[in-house]
């Protein structure tokens, strides 16, 4: 393939670039999402065990593994960043991290709503749910840093290694219900075991959380470009662009 | 088709506050991260407008 990736590395050719794509992203996650939440109401069943409570599952679950997922890609956008001295990179790790903490914030308030009636409390201090925790922390600890100091590679470089120890968190969370004995159930799916669950229920979470996914895209998106015209400002390219009344 | 009725479906089996309560916080922060992100993009092109400007 001879597509020009670092043609794309720098903020006044990404820009427009992200422009572009977002609204596909937009549109891919309204569809999924549609027919994500027809699945989980519609068409699969009751929960022999739990009632209709259990249809919780269909946001808690892709709220949770974006949750973690985000995490890992922010890190990784941050160790490019602090590796390559690149501040496109720097910047994504940036835009990813108000989502992130959004959807850890709704698993862990969606998690609430399902333990209550399930197990009679709203917050039990297990391996689970306080590691999840510990990543709302995180991430809100990321962006704290990141607005704290006023220049921003210094707020890169420092962001970045805070992001980078936190990824440790990111397993911790995934096999606590492992490695511990939770009140949390374990992995609705787990690699290289058929699931326990009906096909409908799982497809139902997986449109769900593909919805979740090209959300997160386009938001991250939208945000990176606002990043990139707050800190280029002076920028040749943002002038330019300012100039020629394009958005 | 799970219900039988409307009235069925928003009752969610007696566990309608926990049910809609997840799913309507998810669309609110959906929502409001949108708005903000907008509110945030117009702002940032208006201002390197007026820097633009001098």
């Amino acid at each position: 393939m001879n597509i020009k990736w670092f043609k794309y590395s720098s903020p006044q050719t990404f820009y427009p670039l992200a422009g572009k794509m977002i609204p596909w992203f937009a549109w891919l996650a309204v569809v999924l999402a549609i027919a994500g939440l027809y699945v989980s109401f519609a068409i699969a069943p009751t929960d022999f065990q739990q009632g209709e409570a259990y249809r919780i599952i269909f946001v808690h679950v892709p709220a949770a593994w974006m949750s973690m997922f985000i995490y890992i890609v922010m890190a990784v956008w941050a160790a490019i960043g602090l590796g390559l001295n690149a501040r496109l990179s720097a910047m994504m790790a940036q835009a990813l991290a108000p989502t992130g903490a959004i959807f850890t914030l709704l698993a862990l308030v969606t998690g609430s709503l399902w333990g209550k009636p399930m197990w009679g409390a709203w917050w039990v201090w297990d391996a689970r749910l306080t590691s999840e925790l510990i990543l709302l922390f995180l991430y809100l600890g990321f962006m704290a840093l990141q607005s704290s100091i006023d220049d921003p590679r210094r707020a890169d470089r420092a962001g970045a290694l805070l992001a980078l120890v936190g990824v440790v968190n990111v397993p911790i969370i995934y096999f606590s219900v492992k490695w511990w004995n939770t009140l949390h159930q374990g992995s609705t799916i787990n690699m290289g075991v058929a699931p326990k669950m009906a096909m409908t229920m799982l497809l139902g979470m997986l449109l769900m959380a593909l919805a979740f996914w090209m959300y997160s895209i386009a938001a991250a998106l939208m945000r990176v470009r606002c990043i990139m015209l707050e800190r280029e400002r002076s920028a040749d390219w943002v002038k330019e662009l300012s100039a020629g009344g394009k958005s | 088709m799970q219900w039988a009725s409307w009235s069925a479906f928003f009752n969610m089996g007696g566990y309608a506050f926990y049910v809609w309560f997840s799913f309507g916080l998810t669309a609110l922060c959906v929502v409001w991260e949108v708005l903000a992100l907008r509110k945030r993009s117009q702002q940032a092109l208006r201002l390197s407008k007026l820097l633009a400007q001098d």
